[in-house]
Parts: C-alpha cells; structure tokens; sequence
C-alpha cells in the first residue's frame, strides 16, 4: 500500500472460507464457524460484484454442472453466474423427468455425469435426501439446490448475508417464517441457520400447512399471523406451494391472503421498520401484496438476490479447497 | 417307498402347544413324528433309523410365516417360489404363506392350484398361497373366495392394500364367514397415508419427509373391528405398527371377537431412528414407528395381546430400492431374520423361549387350521434345530433370498436355525 494515501486501509479482506467437508448438503452439518466464515467471505464477492470486471480465476480449469431435476430460474442462474464470476466453465442440464421416463434412475445419471468428470455439481431434486443420495455416488463436490422438502442451504445463507448486511447482526433478532411451512426446504434451512447464529425463530402458518412437532425444531408456533409477528425485525413469507398440494390444504387462495398474506396492515403488528423476505418467485396476492414487495423500504427481495451470487461464490471457493490441487500449499517450513 | 426313520437324539424339544420343554429324543416315520420321547436322550434306535445328534439344541417346530411375499408369478427377477422357499428353510421356517399381490394377482382359483404346483414342483418348503380378498385387490368386487377356498386358498386379504370401501368390506366379510375363511387385512386409511412415506412425527419433520400419522392403522382397525361385530367373520390384522392399536385390538377381545393380529419381526427389532440418511431398505408399510411403539408391540407379544410374528418377506431390486427415499418402493427381505430377531427377545428377557416360538408355530397353525407346528405323534414331522445363543454378525451377501433388502446387514444376532426338516426330509444344514 502506498505510504502516500491518506485513506485509512481498508480491513483486509477475510481469507477463502473452509469447509470440513466436500459437499455442501444442508445446514445440519455445518458448524457456526463454517456458516459465519461464509457469510464474511461472501461480502468480498459483493464488492467483487459490484466492479466493472467480475471475475476471477479462483476456480480457472474447473468444470461445474447445474443438474435440475425441478424447474428453476433464479437459482440455476445465480449458481451459473457465480461460477462463471470464478472462472469456471459452467454446464445447465434440466432432466425434469425426462430421463427417469425413459427408465433412468437418479443414480444412472449421477454415474453418467460423474465419468465425465466434473467438479462440481450443483443438484435440485423433488425428493427429500436425493441430493444426499446422489452425493454417495459422485466423486466431486456435490451442493444442495434444494432437495424436496428437506435443505436448500444456499438460500439461508443467502438470507442471512442479506439480513446481515442491512441489520448488522443476526444474533437476538426475531424472525419470523410464515406460510408453507410444511412443503418448504426454505424454512428449514432457515430455521437450522437464523438459531444457529443466535436469532429467535418463529413459525406462522394455518395449521395444515405446520409440519408435525414443528416445536421440537425450537421455534415458537402461532397460527394468528398479527401474533407471530409482535416485534418481530425480519418477515420472511414463502411461496404457497399449491403445485405440491395433492390434496387442498386449504379452502382458497383469498382466504389464504385474508389472514396470512404480508399486507401494510399485517405488518403493523411487527416491529418499526420490519424488514420483508421472500425467496421467489413470488405468489403476488396470495402470501404478500404486491405494495410492500415493491417497496424497497421494506422488501429485501432484490437484495436477497444479489446476495444469492455473491452467497454461492463463496460456497464454491470453500468447496474447490476440497477438490485436487485444491488446498492452498502449506508454507514450507512453517511450526 | 418307504424312507428309513428318523431319530433326533439328545435334543430340548420345545413345543410351545402343548408346554413341553425338556430334554429328550423325537422319532420321525414316514414324514410324520412317531413318538416323543422326553427324559429319555440317548433310546435304542430303531433298526434301519438315521440318528442326528442334536447335542443339546433346540429341537422346535418348524416355523410357519404368516406373511411372504414373493414375485412368481410375475417378478421372478425379485424372488421365485424356489429362492422364497430356501431363503426359508435357512431361516428354520417350514411352512410359508404367500401373499396374493402377484403379477397376475392370485384372486381365482386356477391361480391358487398354479401357485401350489409350482411350489409342488420347486419349493422346498410347504407353500400356501392366500388368495386375494377383492379381485385384482382394487377393494371394489369381492373375489371368489369360496372357489380359491376349494382350491387350497388358506385365507383371504388385499395384501399390503386396505379395502376402502366400508361396504366392501362388510361384504367380503360376511361372506367369508359362510366359509369360515380368515380375513387377513393391512389397515392403514389409503386417503392418511397416500402422501405418507414413514411414520409422522418429528423425525418426518427434520427429514422433510410426509409422514403416515398412527390414525391411519387405528381408523380402519375400528371400523374393522366394528364391521367384525355385525357380521361375526375371523379377522386377522396382517401388521400392527402402532401402540394406539393396542387397546382397540384388547377392547375387541374383551367383547369377545373373534379377531387376531400380527408383528413383524422388522417392527419389534427396529424404530423410525434407523431411516436417518434416508435409508430406504428401512422403508416399510406399516411404517417403522417410535421406539415407544416398537417397546410396546414387544410387551403385547409377550403378554398374547398379539398372537402372530410374521417376516413380512417383501423382496425388492435393487432399482426399485437406491432411489430417493419418497420414490422407493417398500418392503424388506426377513424370511432369514424372523428367527434370529425372536431369540433376540429372548435373550433381552423379554419373551420365554416358548412364548417366542408359540408365535411363528402354534398361534398360526390354530389361525390358518394346519395340523404343522406342533410337536405331536402324527403330526408332521416339519423340525427345526436352533441353537438359540451362538452369536454371529449378518451380512447381505449370505441371504439365500433372491433380493438382499435387508434391514439387518452388518447386525450381530445371536442365535438361528442350524438345521430344517420339512415333512422328515432335511431341506437345510449351516454349513
């Protein structure tokens, strides 16, 4: 640094998060330390995404592939960009069952991907525990983009750089997660990642849309929405899953939004500037309206996106330590 | 012709029908036990008699398993009738009762005389086919259960499905009792448990996994229960999951129903913990429940609230198997398992010895009307020789089975059957 500058030096930057493992499957399995040296690591790709030239070579030569077996745009995107903001060579298969009609199982096509040797996969399932079961069979990194109604680890991350970010802290605020609590990988990463750093995690929902013994996760329970959000800093409302009801959980989409939709009114009940959550896409009317996710004042929705890339160059970084040639030497010599 | 006698020397004979359990000898001819010879070890043998030293084993009655399936016709890459049936005898099980769910499903007779030549022709044990309750078990028409009777059909269910329709039920019922055939019913509500792929709770919750609540098992145990009250049929419960079913089944007897039930020996050796990592060779139906609920069906065994332990022998590839856990097809492989997991309660203390085999031999042939499972001059000399304390560790690789789904891979036991006669002829000897 020149001697010159008046400026005050900037912190130095946080060093490559590491992982004791090789895949990043859930937020069970991680521990504090591992989450918070992401979440710091992950501001540096911020500011690293805010510049005219994006990239790095930190994953130069390395392969990644965005296996989908579910639809998905925001996610397969960001994963994509933060790998490509990395230098990798990035690859997008949608299998969306159209190999399993053909009577390929998951595992075929895991062994199929593995012989052409990638490093990374980035995999979403239906299935709860797919992604854990394909990660058995691989021999690279695998990540979690949502398996069922089990983790998506990426996106709490991502929710809690943002929430970070704008808060300053995620220790002793109140969050609360309200909707399809039942159907949602979102919530329960949430719920493992916002305690694990210390936060008070609520769940707000009708009662069939409530896993069974939701409790023992140690989050309070409240049906009535105005109650579960009393004093709350951070609302967080997830997309209504109907595709998923086989069976109607509920008797319409009006009287849904009618006592749990995140209106102006709903919000009062939180604290003064209460801050709005939703990982997309969104139902607009059914669990929030369209006024507070406009409003960036309140909705956190566009930065939980820029987060996302950011979130997951970290992630990725973490992970390529674990791949060959990964690991940084260890300087010779050192005792 | 006429085979040479048998004479089994030196042996415990327990026989839980009639209480016995000393040291002694038991003489085979001609298929049959001959003669019973407690307190006396070491008789002079009969001319021309082959003698198996039994050193001081158990010498029981062959095992008869309530609830087997098999994939002939139909699977045979999944389990023949010869494969289920040396799975069997190595697991000291004499007699098996095959479960209908077939490809063709067996709900007419030419179909039961089928299952019964073929088993005839390559089975190495006694094979009885139930034949199904409703046709193609759709539970809308009921089958031809007086035919499949004649045929040889030794009781009548759906399988691992639940008939719906009360009216259906009702029906079948009642007409089965003008044959006095056993109903054999999987009671699980289709509509609680259509999305359900374990037990609800709070391990479902963690897993992300939809759960079947215990209502399912104890709404369709009741109207079973109260549909046996109005027509007077014999019902039997082909699995009991839950300990909510316990006082349902207890309240039945007490109003003196005729109703039965059974365990499987996968529900009294296993809990729901055991699916974590989505381990789907633990995906059953009923599903596996709390360990409270595996504790209590124990306790109920040992006090005859239920009567039967069955392996529930469900084969499966492994296609239909290493998939994710909501898409695996259920079913465990136990034929192997049903004896080693009894001696296991035993040796907890939780069951007598007698009480245990009473279980697999007496209790079923007194609900089905077999004259096997007991050790009595004329009945069939269908005998297993356990060795109920040698300790040994399972592995997948060993099963005789066609299909290696075990739960139990890499589980020590301690205990099994070390050689099987069917009708005097020995049909296994460990090796």
């Amino acid at each position: 640094m020149s001697a010159s500058s008046a400026k005050i030096p900037a912190p130095p930057a946080p060093p490559p998060a590491t992982l004791r493992r090789r895949h990043l499957l859930g937020i069970q399995g991680l521990s504090p330390e591992e989450a918070t040296a992401l979440l710091d690591r992950a501001e540096t790709f911020v500011s690293q995404s805010r510049q005219v030239n994006k990239k790095t070579t930190t994953l130069r030569g390395r392969t990644l592939i965005n296996l989908f077996f579910e639809s998905s745009t925001r996610t397969q995107s960001s994963f994509e960009i933060a790998a490509k903001r990395l230098g990798a060579d990035t690859l997008n298969m949608s299998v969306q069952a159209s190999a399993v009609k053909k009577g390929e199982t998951l595992l075929d096509t895991a062994a199929t991907l593995n012989a052409m040797r990638p490093d990374m996969l980035v995999v979403r399932h239906q299935a709860s525990g797919a992604v854990e079961l394909l990660a058995r069979k691989v021999g690279c990194s695998v990540i979690n983009a949502g398996d069922g109604s089990n983790e998506h680890p990426t996106q709490a991350l991502l929710d809690a750089l943002t929430v970070r970010r704008r808060l300053g802290r995620i220790a002793g605020l109140r969050l609360a997660i309200c909707g399809d609590i039942l159907h949602s990988r979102v919530a329960r990463s949430n719920i493992y990642l916002f305690q694990m750093l210390g936060a008070e995690v609520r769940v707000v929902a009708p009662v069939p849309l409530l896993p069974a013994a939701i409790e023992r996760l140690g989050v309070s329970v409240f049906t009535r929405l105005e109650e579960g959000l009393e004093g709350c800093d951070v609302v967080m409302t997830l997309r209504l899953q109907r595709e998923r009801m086989g069976v109607a959980f509920l008797p319409s989409t009006r009287e849904y939004f009618h006592f749990y939709g995140i209106d102006a009114e709903a919000l009062a009940a939180a604290k003064p500037g209460v801050l709005v959550m939703h990982p997309g896409p969104m139902n607009r009317g059914v669990e929030i309206d369209s006024q507070i996710a406009d409003d960036v004042s309140v909705s956190l929705i566009q930065d939980q996106v820029e987060m996302g890339v950011a979130m997951r160059m970290a992630v990725l970084e973490a992970l390529s330590q674990h791949l060959p040639g990964g690991a940084p030497e260890p300087a010779e010599g050192h005792w | 012709m006429s085979t040479p006698p048998l004479l089994f020397r030196d042996a415990r004979l327990v026989d839980p029908a009639s209480g016995l359990d000393a040291r002694g000898a038991l003489l085979v001819r001609e298929g049959r036990i001959a003669d019973l010879l407690p307190g006396e070890a070491r008789p002079a043998a009969p001319d021309g008699a082959i003698e198996v030293d039994c050193a001081g084993l158990v010498l029981a009655p062959g095992l008869i398993d309530m609830r087997v399936f098999t994939g002939e016709p139909g699977a045979a890459h999944k389990e023949t009738l010869a494969s289920a049936a040396r799975a069997a005898a190595a697991g000291g099980i004499t007699t098996i009762v095959v479960m209908p769910r077939t490809d063709p499903v067996i709900d007419e007779a030419p179909l039961v005389d089928f299952v019964l030549r073929r088993a005839r022709d390559t089975a190495i044990v006694n094979v009885l086919p139930m034949g199904a309750l409703t046709k193609g078990l759709e539970g809308e028409t009921m089958a031809e259960i007086g035919l499949m009777q004649e045929a040889g059909a030794v009781a009548f269910t759906d399988a691992d499905r639940s008939v719906a329709d009360s009216a259906v039920m009702r029906r079948a019922l009642s007409y089965a009792r003008t044959f006095d055939a056993l109903i054999c019913h999987h009671a699980e509500d289709p509509g609680l448990a259509r999305l359900g792929v374990m037990n609800e709770g709070e391990l479902s919750t963690r897993l992300g996994l939809f759960g079947i609540p215990h209502a399912a098992e104890t709404i369709t145990l009741q109207r079973d229960l109260a549909l046996v009250e109005l027509t007077g049929a014999r019902y039997h419960l082909a699995q009991m999951s839950s300990r909510a079913s316990l006082p349902v089944l207890e309240a039945a007897r007490a109003r003196g129903l005729p109703v039965s039930a059974a365990v499987s020996a996968a529900h009294l050796a296993l809990n729901e913990n055991d699916i974590a990592g989505y381990r789907t060779f633990f995906k059953t139906s009923p599903p596996l429940r709390e360990e409270d609920d595996r504790a209590a069906l124990a306790d109920a065994l040992a006090r005859g609230t239920i009567d039967v332990v069955v392996s529930c022998h469900d084969p499966q590839a492994p296609e239909d198997k290493r998939v994710p856990f909501s898409e695996a097809a259920t079913g465990a492989v136990g034929l192997e398992t049903l004896l080693p997991v009894l001696l296991g309660l035993v040796l907890e203390g939780t069951l007598s010895l007698s009480r245990a085999l009473e279980t697999v031999t007496a209790a079923p042939a007194r609900l089905l009307g077999l004259e096997a499972g007991r050790l009595a001059r004329g009945a069939p000399a269908d005998l297993v020789l356990i060795d109920p304390e040698c300790p040994y560790t399972l592995t997948a690789a060993e099963l005789q089975s066609r299909s290696r789904n075990t739960p139990f891979d890499g589980r020590r036991f301690q205990g099994r059957a070390m050689r099987t006669f069917v009708a005097g002829r020995e049909v296994f000897e460990r090796g």
